[in-house]
């Protein structure tokens, strides 16, 4: 693992998905402020591959809601390619959602009522050019379960019906917010593997949070959050498989 | 079928108890709207309908007698359409197997040509032969009571001559749609019946050849009711008129419009108590659901779900349960109509009622529960929408519990920990617990109010009919007689006590308001009949003034002190102003009463009776009441029996069905109410109740702590639903109140602890269906699943 200064990926010329700067958030809990992020300057490029890192309360969620269109930002710009999410209201950030993103929760976030099928149709009817629900649950090695109630599958499995779901509109990015916090070791290695496989073979570009450090090693580049501040933002020569991560 | 609308499917299926509940509330309120309006409306129409065909008169004027002539300078007054004269005659009928003495009215039929106005509809037989004076053709109602047909006979005595009459057919008129007798204020076909007979024999048999003693006539378009009955008046004033009325006093018409404006006020207060709890049911029931859903919402919206989409997700489920129960509401409903419409037919006789499916009434019915329920959800479905997705990532923050009350001011050692913790959740949600205790009350005050209306009707009777009016027999006489004749009816056998009647027709005027009524006079140490005050005790009747009823007074807007102008419509018909000296308390209708020597004074001229109230020996009733009919200057004897059976047989009966609608509903209510709270409860809970089991706490200490917190809000809920339905009481019997009947606003300890009783019922019955959900709580799934 090397540290850079510089923020280019290996080849030098590749397409910047997203940009921010200076981007700041601040909760206003009335007596206190929490700074949950301070002038975060950052670029994701296409397809990669990042983990975010960081204790917890150092402000990942953060950074990857407002990404995601899910939250606003107090201060700072964030770019989707060139389009200005700041200045985006809240029904361009809808639009937004609902085009390009895709995200994984910590709580896999299943609706109870619906079976996997149903769970990944959800996302699909709203979708311009998805992947059948079938598909999409086949790719996560769950086309025998499609008609399971959520209540009916393994933490594990539900996590990868979430991919899934997440995966089945063909996003072009992303975002898993501690995917495998719930999961055992072992269940974790199945969805780090589903999700490696999706950025390697849809190419979307994707970003995965933990503060399990091992499952940086999986990364194209890895990005340390502390206080709210990007501590460390380091390339990854060599990634080593998800199947071989243990923890 | 979209994901979404399967998820909707789902979830209305798991929550099936609790829609079905509101779904019952909302077919209670449809059906009732759609019932009672869609009734009204046919009524409506279908008496628009006949007036038409029938051509009913737009004015009708009494006279003693004038010549025929009249008729044409009748004709001349401006406004006047069509003008019809004819006779009436009062008769005393023998009906064979029927030992009750029978009044009549008797009405002529032109001869030999059609009538202009008021024609009759012939439902069996044939026409009048002219100049036949032993053809009749008989009201319907009549005839179905002493089950006439075509060829009966039966004797009359009509202006003292007996004489046989054949029936020669049934008929129907627009003058009596209902029949109610002159001096009665109930339909009582057995012993009133309206007759119909050639003009010229009816003439013959009452002398008045070449004359007519009843006028009816119709307006010309943009005609003024006022100024023609004024000049009406002024033409018929020598011939004895009694002043021409319109319709509105037609005692048919006015009959129907008091029908028709219960109706409209029924048909509105009930369905709007029932949308109202419904919209209340939705609220909380949708309330609960998008707060359990939260993080479901916030997936949708990650995912690119609009506000929109989400909020119609919401409403579209509260849309279902309400056009679900719309629709079963508005079947019931036609049905209730038609129920209705033939109850209805027994005391209006139609020709025939003309159904007809009025959408704008189910349209409105269900815009009105759509739109109470949307207002009542819209609250929460906006918070679902509203919810930044960031913010529903994040788990809920476990509530926060303060000590309750009971606990700062160190009242906690008397409760045991699941009392505590019953109160701490009563207090930690306390728009919930609000809420529910007032959904509880709104049933138990519908209770109330349902049940209110028997005890109204009890204390009415006895108010009127035991304490102001305690005469047997009712005596009318043809005309003002000589205060002899009642030495001579009380010397009759069987009468055991007798007193003077005297009523004089009078219009009151109060600044620009005016009311026609009779005065009646008052004996001063009168036994039988008696004016009465709100406490029901005996008025004594000032020698002078006169005595309003409460109703009167509230027409006219007058209080003790002030003064009215009596104008008298008989005689030599007097204007006096006469002070206004006390108010009495009487239900059925609104009489103006005067000491006896008074109103002598007031009218100016010496004694005379219009009758006289008698108290007679049981035993000799029959053979007292034919021989009372027998003498020449009686026309009518009313039986006080007879009028309570009749009062009760129409009036009663109708409001007693309508409390036992009004109470099934309320029940459906209180269940749906208690039932749901319950089950929103025992959902919000059952983790930290299946927690509590697996701690060791037993299932009667878990049913405890749920069950108990039912039990305290029922508690709560019975004396507001008290107070609730004391005031809607109040407000029913003033929105009901008509001219011609009142309600008095009596509430009982039977009531109220009938309505806590059917409270408390359903919040048993509700408590044992989640005792038992309770009991096969599967531990481990609860405690598995993340809420
Ligand atoms: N809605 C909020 N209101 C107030 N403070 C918040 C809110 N969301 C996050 N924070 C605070 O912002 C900081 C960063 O939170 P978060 O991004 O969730 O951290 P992480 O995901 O790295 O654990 C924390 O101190 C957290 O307490
Ligand atoms: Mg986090």
């Amino acid at each position: 693992m090397v540290t850079s200064t510089s923020h280019t990926p290996t080849d030098g010329a590749a397409e910047i998905v997203f940009r921010t700067e200076g981007l700041s958030k601040i909760y206003d809990m009335g007596e206190v402020q929490v700074h949950a992020l301070r002038e975060v300057d950052l670029e994701l490029y296409r397809s990669e591959l990042v983990v975010l890192l960081g204790a917890s309360g150092s402000g990942k969620s953060t950074l990857v809601n407002i990404l995601g269109g899910l939250d606003t930002a107090t201060e700072g710009r964030v770019f989707y390619r060139d389009w200005d999410l700041t200045r985006a209201d809240d029904r361009e950030l809808t639009q937004y959602r609902r085009r390009y993103v895709g995200f994984v929760f910590q709580f896999y976030n299943l609706i109870p009522s619906l079976t996997a099928r149903e769970n990944v149709a959800i996302v699909t009817e709203i979708a311009d050019d998805p992947l059948s629900p079938e598909e999409a649950l086949d790719l996560m090695g769950l086309g025998d379960r499609l008609d399971s109630f959520p209540s009916q599958l393994s933490g594990g499995q539900q996590q990868r019906v979430a991919i899934a779901r997440a995966i089945a509109k063909q996003p072009a990015v992303l975002l898993c917010d501690e995917p495998t916090g719930s999961l055992d070791s072992e269940t974790g290695v199945v969805v780090l593997e589903a999700l490696e496989r999706v950025n390697r073979e849809l190419g979307t570009t994707t970003m995965i949070i933990t503060h399990n450090v091992v499952q940086a090693e999986m990364a194209d580049r890895v990005i340390r959050l502390s206080d709210g501040r990007i501590s460390e933002i380091a390339l990854n020569e060599t990634k080593t498989p998800a199947r071989d991560l243990t923890w | 079928m979209r994901a979404l609308n399967r998820k909707l499917l789902r979830d209305s299926w798991r929550m099936r108890g609790q829609l079905l509940a509101i779904v019952l509330v909302v077919v209670a309120g449809v059906a009732t709207y759609v019932g009672m309006r869609g009734v009204m409306h046919t009524l409506y129409e279908s008496q628009e309908q006949y007036y038409t065909e029938a051509r009913f008169a737009d004015g009708f004027a009494t006279v003693r007698r004038a010549p025929e002539r009249v008729a044409d300078q009748l004709r001349e007054v401006p406004g006047i359409a069509a003008v019809e004269t004819r006779v009436l005659a009062a008769a005393n009928l023998d009906m064979p197997g029927f030992d009750e003495p029978v009044s009549a009215s008797i009405r002529s039929v032109p001869d030999g040509e059609e009538a202009r106005l008021n024609r009759l509809l012939i439902r069996e037989g044939r026409m009048v032969e002219p100049s036949r004076g032993d053809e009749v053709l008989v009201n319907e109602v009549f005839a179905e009571a002493h089950d006439l047909q075509e060829g009966d006979t039966f004797t009359a005595t009509i202006r003292g001559q007996r004489q046989r009459l054949t029936v020669v057919g049934v008929a129907l008129s627009p003058e009596v749609i209902i029949q109610v007798q002159p001096a009665g204020l109930f339909p009582d076909p057995e012993r009133f019946g309206v007759l119909w007979m050639s003009r010229s024999a009816l003439a013959a048999a009452s002398d008045m050849d070449g004359a007519f003693n009843d006028v009816t006539f119709s307006l010309a378009p943009d005609a003024s009711l006022d100024d023609v009955i004024e000049r009406v008046d002024l033409l018929l004033d020598r011939f004895g008129g009694t002043g021409a009325i319109g319709r509105a006093d037609q005692t048919s018409h006015a009959f129907l419009e008091i029908e028709f404006e219960q109706l409209e006020n029924t048909s509105t207060v009930l369905p709007l108590i029932f949308l109202l709890v419904a919209a209340f049911l939705l609220n909380i029931v949708v309330a609960r659901l998008v707060n359990l859903q939260r993080e479901q919402i916030a997936m949708l919206k990650a995912f690119g779900y609009s506000d929109y989409e989400v909020g119609a997700h919401y409403i579209t489920l509260v849309l279902g349960v309400v056009t679900a129960g719309a629709i079963v509401g508005t079947v019931l409903g036609v049905w209730i109509e038609h129920l209705l419409g033939q109850l209805y037919l027994d005391y209006f006789r139609f020709p025939s009622l003309e159904y007809s499916f009025h959408l704008p009434v189910v349209l409105t019915a269900f815009a009105l529960t759509a739109g109470a329920s949307l207002i009542g959800v819209l609250g929460s479905v906006r918070r679902a929408v509203r919810l930044p997705p960031a913010e529903a990532m994040r788990p809920a923050a476990p509530p926060t519990f303060k000590p309750t009350i009971i606990e700062r001011i160190g009242l906690q050692r008397f409760f045991d920990q699941p009392t505590r913790m019953i109160l701490r959740n009563l207090e930690r949600q306390p728009v919930k617990s609000v809420l529910t205790v007032a959904g509880m009350s709104a049933a138990c005050a519908i209770l109330v109010l349902g049940l209110f209306f028997t005890d109204a009707m009890d204390y009415l009777v006895e108010a009127q009919y035991e304490i102001a009016q305690r005469e047997d027999l009712t005596v009318t006489f043809t005309e003002p007689t000589s205060p002899r004749a009642l030495y001579e009816i009380a010397s009759l056998q069987g009468v055991t006590y007798a007193e003077p009647l005297r009523s004089v027709p009078v219009r009151l005027h109060h600044e620009h308001r005016t009311q026609d009524t009779s005065l009646d006079g008052i004996l001063p140490d009168a036994y039988l009949r008696r004016v009465i005050d709100r406490e029901l005790r005996p008025i004594l009747i000032p020698p002078e003034g006169i005595v309003l009823s409460d109703r009167l007074a509230h027409v006219l807007r007058v209080a003790p002190g002030d003064h009215v102008r009596v104008e008298v419509r008989e005689g030599a018909r007097p204007t006096r102003t006469v002070p206004v000296v006390a108010l009495t308390e009487q239900f059925i209708g609104m009489g103006a009463y005067m000491d006896f020597e008074a109103l002598y004074r007031l009218v100016g001229e010496g004694p005379a009776l219009s009758g006289a109230f008698l108290m007679i020996d049981d035993a000799e009733a029959q053979v007292l009441q034919h021989r009372l009919l027998d003498r020449p200057q009686v026309a009518s004897v009313l039986s006080q029996d007879r009028v309570v059976e009749a009062f009760e047989e129409t009036s009663a009966e109708t409001l007693l069905v309508f409390t036992f609608i009004l109470s099934l509903f309320a029940g459906i209510i209180a269940f749906g109410v208690i039932y749901n709270s319950a089950r929103i409860t025992l959902s919000e809970r059952d983790r930290e109740l299946a927690s509590l089991r697996v701690l060791g706490f037993t299932r009667g200490e878990i049913s405890y702590i749920l069950i108990g917190e039912i039990a305290l809000l029922t508690v709560l809920a019975i004396p507001f639903g008290f107070v609730l339905g004391s005031v809607a009481a109040a407000g029913v019997a003033a929105t009901l109140a008509t001219d011609l009947f009142q309600i008095p606003l009596v509430l009982t300890r039977s009531t109220f602890a009938m309505a806590a009783t059917v409270v408390i019922a359903s919040a048993v019955f509700s408590a044992l269906i989640v005792r038992r959900r309770l009991h096969t709580l599967d531990l481990i799934a609860v405690l598995k699943t993340r809420e």
